[in-house]
């Protein structure tokens, strides 16, 4: 596996969190994918080498959880919530004009033509009293209507900008 | 009669300006005190305390906290766990965020009393996935409380050890749910475990005792190892003791959350004076009082029986604005409080669309293990898309509540009913919308707000 030093360190440590190994599959999926953009096939084997199991103890979680991918998604990762409370708010709306300023459409693994981001509707994300709510990669965005969308979106082409 | 002031314990720092999440601001505020008192105290005192307070989980199902606590086995000799549930994921349910996020601290000392009343020596947050600073707060504000000796070995001297981990969910609704969730921190697909045999304070995480509580939960915990079971008592109303927090969201004035003593506010309170009333020209529609699953009320209906006011029975005959927002009365009523999640709809709402968009949730976040919730919840969903996005008939509202009817009660876990009361309830009280959505779909604007 080819992954940062700090990585392998995180990993080593988060096992000791717990007296059965099997405990440390979502944890070391998640530092995986932050580190990797995504779980490859060689990161299934190697966690099940890790961890004492079989690599289809590995894969059944990974397909499981909707948050682990099997595939490089686009640069910025942009979530918006679908779940009541945000569509009463306008969420579809919100979606949609991600979806439009990156001249792609929203689905889970679906790359903007830019590479840049990759649009998606998940459920809830629990901040309902401030919906529609939007989470880019790390980050919750409250009250994303569309001029805010278009505001968010302008900042991530901006930063896209400035990186060429 | 206008609403009673908030009585703010749990949310008494929330938005405060100048209030931190780091450990030297909640030592400021008297922080780890009740800590201290507390490991100087018999854990069995500690655990009657709870018990006298009548506290009851904040997560949804309401259960008594002391009871639950009182069913551990504690004979086995297999060590004890503790399991934070953080992975507040019903939705129209905010509150456990605002805690992790700015009074971590709060959540941590709220731990570590019920890890000692309890002699935990291991506990683990579960907290979504989606809360990646979330939870990397709570690693910072552990490992503060760690180098002052909250947690960790030998807790302020006691020789009393206890160790808290932060464990990530990864987007499974189903991991709010107690045992999905000690299958998925034991590392799997968190495919809710049958019960019996399996109750978590018998053949928990490890096949060990285990306690799960709620964040807001353990928070009240604390509160009550401060002041007492007795004077915790006093606050709320008998069977409904201490505060809740209500998330309200949709369609009122002034969403956010609201912290009462429970049983003292109507609902009429809660979405009129304090949440400011239904949005400029509009009037409330229904509402959903404890999250997503709850069954929805209308407004305009009525509920009428008899009810128990200290030792007498007495009739009531309540609108949906008289309903007291505490677990029993919304449970007579045919609802629940739950977790506390209020969601309003007003009269721009068309209710199948409301209900195509809730069965899609359920639909995506079925485990799959059981097969009538698996396949009934998936079916909810199609039938309830196609009437929006599709054709629409006459007897599709029929058709829905018969497959949402042969769901409930034959399913492992809960979610069987929590998937199929939102059917359930939107087809029995708003009928007509359904029998009459093919023709009235027509003449619905094509620029309406998309709900699926």
């Amino acid at each position: 596996m080819n992954l940062k030093s700090e990585t392998f360190q995180r990993i080593d440590e988060v096992i000791t969190h717990y007296p059965v190994k099997r405990s440390a599959t979502l944890p070391l999926l998640h530092l995986i994918q932050e580190d990797a953009g995504y779980i490859s096939d060689e990161a299934i084997t190697w966690i099940a080498g890790k961890l004492e199991l079989q690599p289809i103890n590995v894969l059944e979680v990974v397909t499981f959880y909707p948050m682990f991918r099997r595939a490089p998604i686009g640069r910025r990762h942009i979530k918006v919530c679908r779940t009541l409370s945000c569509a009463l708010s306008g969420g579809y709306k919100t979606c949609e004009t991600f979806a439009r300023e990156f001249n792609t459409h929203a689905g889970p693994g679906v790359v903007s033509p830019d590479g840049e981001v990759t649009v998606e509707f998940v459920e809830c994300l629990a901040s309902c009293g401030t919906a529609p709510v939007v989470l880019i990669d790390e980050t919750l965005h409250e009250k994303v209507d569309v001029a805010k969308a278009k505001q968010l979106s302008d900042q991530i082409k901006a930063e896209a900008a400035a990186r060429k | 009669m206008s609403a009673p002031a908030q009585h703010r314990i749990i949310f008494k720092h929330i938005d405060e300006p100048g209030y931190t999440n780091d450990i030297e601001c909640y030592l400021r505020h008297g922080g780890y005190e009740v800590l201290r008192k507390s490991v100087t105290r018999k854990p069995e005192e500690l655990i009657d305390e709870v018990k006298k307070s009548g506290l009851r989980g904040r997560g949804g199902a309401g259960f008594p906290c002391g009871v639950k606590w009182g069913l551990v086995d504690r004979k086995s000799g297999k060590p004890i766990y503790l399991i934070v549930n953080a992975d507040e994921s019903e939705p129209g349910t905010f509150k456990d965020r605002y805690i992790m996020h700015q009074d971590p601290h709060q959540l941590i000392e709220g731990t570590i009393i019920s890890c000692f009343a309890n002699n935990v020596k291991q506990a683990y947050i579960y907290i979504r996935g989606e809360m990646p600073e979330g939870a990397r707060i709570l690693e910072r504000a552990i490992a503060e409380a760690r180098s002052r000796n909250f947690v960790g070995p030998n807790i302020l001297g006691t020789g009393y050890s206890c160790e808290i981990y932060v464990h990530r969910g990864a987007g499974a609704y189903i991991c709010g749910e107690e045992t999905g969730l000690i299958e998925s921190l034991e590392g799997k697909r968190a495919n809710p475990r049958i019960k019996p045999p399996y109750f978590p304070a018998v053949l928990g995480l490890y096949q060990c005792p285990t306690i799960v509580n709620n964040v807001e939960t353990l928070c009240q915990v604390k509160y009550i190892a401060d002041v007492g079971g007795e004077a915790y008592a006093k606050i709320g109303t008998p069977g409904n003791t201490g505060t809740r927090i209500f998330c309200v969201s949709g369609h009122v004035q002034r969403p956010g959350y609201y912290e009462f003593p429970a049983g003292t506010i109507t609902m009429g309170q809660l979405l009129n004076d304090v949440c400011g009333g239904p949005l400029p020209g509009r009037t409330f529609k229904a509402v959903i009082p404890g999250g997503s699953s709850a069954k929805v009320l209308k407004f305009g209906e009525r509920y009428k029986g008899k009810r128990k006011v200290g030792a007498d029975m007495v009739d009531y005959d309540w609108g949906v604005e008289d309903v007291p927002m505490d677990f029993d009365s919304l449970a007579m009523i045919g609802s629940m409080g739950g977790s506390g999640g209020v969601i309003v709809m007003d009269d721009t709402v068309n209710m199948v669309e409301a209900l195509a968009n809730i069965n899609a949730f359920y639909s995506h976040e079925s485990c799959g293990q059981c097969t009538p919730c698996r396949e009934g919840s998936l079916w909810m969903k199609k039938i309830s898309s196609r009437m929006v996005h599709g054709d629409a008939r006459p007897q599709d509202g029929a058709l829905l509540k018969s497959v949402a009817d042969q769901i409930p009660g034959r399913t492992i876990c809960a979610f069987g009913e929590a998937c199929s009361w939102p059917t359930q309830s939107f087809i029995t009280k708003f009928k007509d919308e359904f029998d009459s959505y093919s023709e009235v779909k027509k003449t619905l604007p094509a620029d309406r707000r998309v709900l699926v």
